[in-house]
């Protein structure tokens, strides 16, 4: 049997975990599920290719290739320079739409709110950079065999060696740092954090921007390895929301765990019976984990 | 505090007009049946609970309706009667959570000093809150408060569900930490208990003070302890 499909969905996996992560935290943390996650994703390839553009033409043409790589420098500082702007949009969101709302509204309405913030940040970004594709790099590149079978272009490679570091950062900071137990805290019972003379105000806000920065890096690996899209958030939703709830929703190593199950089931599905049925194992998962394991594989029982 | 009144809806007042005062050093039992606004009177002292009227003080400064994490800052900690620790963390993340009030120097030392005046937490320092005893619990949620060494700490019902040995064993370092000059504050059910330990006690009904004194006359009034403390002393 052909394991390519294990090195595909690994990848896809990275990439919806790194936004599961995102919708998982704002759950934990403010108690909704933002659906305007998806788009985060895509802003946050826009800004990176903005920020790209920009280095390049600054630079006097686009950035040279690093090594085995199809990007340059200029798209890693462009990612380094998307993270908090995308941050910074979520956190305006949040200002903007749902901190208004927090005070006095259920949270079915905070969730219908997002729903309508995801279609006029896509419509927006459509409006300003048009539905036609747009890429980071056109470098062809070459896939390196890895054994069994298995072949991965160094671009993929790298991109699972990002998603790991970004990881391993977060639970650091969720684990070690003040502000993370801060996090932990509220995830658990926000009223006893407020007595412990946590500043749940500040917990929302980092919230906010680590959830939009991740996003960010998500859809800037979308953007290296497929395209860059209007759509491209929109089209990942119903995988975060999968993988989040596969691992259990709340539970951050449980969205990427669950964003990696998620993506190896659609590249199985993709190579047995047909792409047209990828999108359907994401919903599939969710339902069979919904009906057998709601608390997903790392939530806790209730 | 002065003539607060609190409720969680605007018109229905749960707290209606309750004064109290504690001094540093000293044992303040709130009292009273069930219903009479105890629980909720210390809530909105510690900014969880509304305050729809009148004040509070923390020595000179009025500090009324700041928010819960100020309260904190400013000397005056509170033990919810449950969920008062955070389940999914280690001992040792819960106070290094409260410690995060501090200057960063100066956390690990008091954490140190806290597991000296409760050795039992320092020896599971790494064990998942969730998973102490409910008498371990308790002390753990009053380390928790008393890392920010506040000068008034409020706990409401200490004593619930737990033995009367173990009662015993939280009340005793009740007594060590109002020794330390911490003005302590305590909503019971357990009258029998809390009056032994306390200096003076408040029975609120009904959302106002109905009886205040040394508590040792609480203890003696036969008429009081009748009606408003389940007969406690029986």
């Amino acid at each position: 049997m052909n394991l390519q499909f294990v090195a595909d969905g690994v990848l896809t996996g990275a990439m919806i975990g790194l936004g599961a992560i995102g919708v998982t935290l704002t759950y934990s943390i403010l108690r909704f599920a933002n659906f305007a996650q998806g788009e985060f994703i895509a802003w946050g390839a826009y800004f990176a290719l903005l920020v790209a553009t920009a280095l390049g033409w600054l630079a006097g043409g686009s950035s040279t290739p690093i090594g085995p790589f199809s990007f340059g420098w200029g798209l890693m500082l462009a990612l380094i320079v998307a993270m908090p702007l995308t941050g910074a949009l979520a956190l305006g969101l949040d200002w903007a739409l749902f901190a208004r709302l927090r005070e006095k509204a259920s949270s079915i309405t905070i969730v219908i709110a997002s729903f309508g913030a995801s279609m006029a940040l896509r419509s927006l970004l459509e409006f300003l950079f048009t539905s036609r594709p747009a890429y980071f790099t056109r470098e062809l590149q070459i896939a390196i065999r890895l054994g069994w079978g298995v072949r991965a272009t160094p671009d993929q490679m790298a991109l699972v060696g990002l998603t790991a570091i970004l990881v391993l950062a977060l639970h650091v900071l969720l684990s070690r740092t003040q502000i993370g137990r801060s996090m932990r805290a509220v995830s658990e019972n926000p009223a006893l954090a407020r007595v412990a003379g946590v500043d749940v105000d500040q917990v929302v806000r980092v919230t906010w921007l680590l959830g939009g920065a991740l996003a960010c890096a998500s859809g800037v690996m979308v953007g290296l390895t497929v395209q860059i899209r209007p759509f491209m958030g929109f089209d990942l939703l119903l995988p975060l929301f999968a993988a989040a709830i596969l691992g259990g929703i709340g539970s951050v190593p449980g969205a990427l765990v669950g964003g990696l199950i998620v993506g190896v089931a659609e590249a199985a599905a993709a190579a047995t019976v047909g792409a047209q049925w990828r999108a359907g194992v994401a919903f599939v998962l969710l339902i069979a984990m919904l009906l057998i394991r709601p608390t997903g594989l790392f939530g806790a029982r209730e | 505090m002065r003539e607060l009144v609190a409720g969680y809806e605007p018109g229905v007042p749960i707290v209606n007009g309750a004064s109290l005062t504690v001094a540093a050093g000293e044992i303040v039992a709130v009292l009273g049946p069930n219903g009479a606004g105890k629980s909720t009177l210390i809530k909105a002292i510690a900014g969880v609970a509304p305050i729809r009227s009148g004040a509070v003080f923390l020595g000179d400064e009025e500090i009324t309706r700041l928010p819960a994490h100020r309260m904190v800052r400013e000397g005056l900690a509170f033990v919810p009667q449950t969920e008062n620790v955070f389940t999914g963390m280690s001992v040792e993340d819960n106070l290094r959570l409260a410690a995060g009030i501090l200057p960063s120097d100066k956390r690990t030392r008091r954490i140190a000093e806290i597991y000296r005046f409760f050795p039992d937490l320092a020896r599971q320092r790494r064990l998942l809150a969730g998973r102490l005893s409910g008498g371990q619990r308790q002390m753990a949620a009053i380390a928790r408060a008393l890392i920010a060494a506040p000068r008034v700490l409020m706990l409401d019902e200490p004593s619930a569900g737990l033995s009367p040995k173990l009662v015993e064993g939280v009340f005793a370092r009740l007594a060590e930490i109002r020794a330390s000059g911490v003005a302590i504050v305590l909503v019971e059910q357990n009258a029998r208990a809390a009056l032994a330990i306390a200096d003076r006690g408040l029975i609120l009904v009904e959302g106002r003070n109905r009886h205040e004194g040394r508590a040792a006359e609480l203890w003696g009034d036969a008429r009081v302890a009748a009606l408003y403390l389940g007969g406690a002393r029986a």
